[in-house]
């Protein structure tokens, strides 16, 4: 079981910050997130659109401000557990045991949740019936490509993921790529490469058809596709691979007691405390009165959110606020030179 | 002059609302006045309709603001910029009709307005 005194959970900007402001303080924390990356919604929504509201920072991309977060952090070692949801939280005394669906566990007096509108999922088929051959013959990401040699592979979607594998499948399957409309918005020497391959049919390519149907008893035998013009296709396949994108969802956090409404989470605006004791929620899944889901307030709900940690922590000692410019302390934390 | 208009335009600023229907996946009709300016998905959430979970906040970046504009409707609404056609693609049971609620801004035009809030929204 590893000890820490606050572990938080999300890496996202506020995640992110909220690390720093621990550290500098002089607490240590761990931070664990679902996705693959560090930079939550900034990273997999919208790494290369510009925000313009970071104060200081007149505009900057969600890749950039990630980078930047890292490298202030940088100076601190933090670890990170990465494709790892926190699935569990459960009091033991002072402290909170903390599981996750890899089987890390932790004990802290303080979790700090900046999971943003939850953990991010990939978005699955419409079509109920998809569930009984998930992860057999239905997948949303591709761990073995092997697995799809000389097979048929009915591949959804527009973007980058499912075009890449398109190509990629072509090699070495029959591969079907399959859209709900005739622009895809992948790469466009992407989108070339396809094309130029089902002209040479080794993909085929349906345009404006979804999917409609999956059959098959033990194994997938064959999807329906479905046009716009209402015709229907019947493919006969071995897997179908779907590209939609990652939704967020709010998942196991809704199962830990705290008080939850419209996916977010009830705090006070002195420390971002939850409803239980040391459990703190701070960035976009954090709901008072005059909440604004905006960068910097994660940024403010995380520094206050770490100054309340410290009490939890080291029961037997004052915090004493210091700045940055003038304290030794910091300065050695940081690993900067005093003057 | 100015004295006596202002409050006059302020007043009519403030009341200028478009009726908005909006029909559950379970065919319940919702019918609400929402103030112009303001957003369909922002009309739904602010009155607790449920099916519209706008997870982004209203910046096009999530699909889950996906609603079915009814045909009659769908033709006067401004179009879709690119953007919002490959957020479209990640929505839930997409159709021709399909657009996202956070980027239908509410007008005197759109006064009667009807959308289909789908089942799930991911």
């Amino acid at each position: 079981m590893k000890k820490t005194d606050a572990l938080i959970i999300g890496a996202g900007p506020t995640g992110l910050f909220t690390a720093h402001q621990l550290k500098l303080i002089g607490l240590d924390c761990e931070i664990v997130d679902n996705l693959d990356k560090v930079g939550g919604q900034c990273a997999e929504l919208y790494p290369d659109k510009p925000i313009y509201d970071i104060p200081a920072v007149p505009e900057c991309t969600g890749g950039e401000l990630t980078n930047n977060l890292l490298n202030q952090i940088k100076p601190f070692n933090i670890k990170f557990h990465l494709n790892e949801r926190v699935d569990e939280v459960k009091k033991d005394g002072d402290n909170w045991v903390v599981k996750t669906n890899n089987g890390t566990t932790f004990l802290t007096p303080n979790v700090i949740i900046a999971g943003g509108v939850g953990s991010f999922e990939p978005r699955k088929f419409p079509v109920k019936d998809c569930e009984k051959f998930e992860n057999q013959s239905v997948f949303y990401s591709i761990k073995d490509k092997k697995i799809f040699e000389g097979k048929t592979v009915s591949i959804f979607g527009g973007g980058d993921s499912a075009l890449d594998w398109a190509v990629e499948l072509s090699k070495n399957s029959k591969v079907n790529l399959i859209h709900r409309r005739d622009d895809f918005r992948g790469a466009q020497a992407t989108v070339n490469k396809a094309k130029q391959l089902a002209k040479e049919g080794k993909i085929n390519i349906f345009t404006k058809y979804q999917m409609t149907a999956i059959k098959g008893e033990k194994n997938l035998e064959s999807i329906d596709i479905t046009g716009d013009d209402k015709k229907v296709k019947t493919l006969k396949t071995d897997y179908a691979l779907g590209f939609f994108g990652l939704i967020m969802q709010l998942g196991p956090i809704a199962n830990w007691g705290l008080n939850i409404d419209k996916k977010t989470v009830e705090v006070d605006t002195e420390k971002f405390e939850t409803n239980q004791k040391g459990i703190y929620a701070v960035g976009d899944i954090c709901n008072y009165p005059g909440k604004l889901k905006l960068i910097l307030s994660g940024f403010h709900e995380g520094a206050l959110a770490a100054r309340a940690c410290f009490k939890l922590a080291r029961p037997n000692e004052k915090y004493r606020f210091e700045f940055t410019t003038s304290s030794k302390t910091i300065k050695d934390r940081l690993g900067v030179k005093s003057d | 002059m100015f004295s006596h208009t202002c409050p006059i335009f302020l007043h009519n600023y403030i009341t200028s609302m478009a009726k908005i229907t909006y029909i559950t996946h379970d065919n319940q009709n919702h019918t609400i006045d929402v103030q112009n300016g303001l957003t369909v998905m922002e009309g739904a959430v602010q009155n607790d309709i449920p099916g519209i979970d706008a997870d982004c906040g209203g910046g096009m970046a999530c699909a889950t603001c996906h609603v079915y504009v009814n045909n009659e409707w769908f033709d006067k609404l401004p179009t879709k910029e690119d953007g919002e056609e490959d957020m479209l693609d990640m929505a839930f049971e997409p159709k021709k009709n399909s657009r996202l609620s956070c980027q239908i801004i509410v007008s005197d035009e759109l006064d009667g307005l009807i959308v289909n809030i789908p089942s799930k929204q991911g």
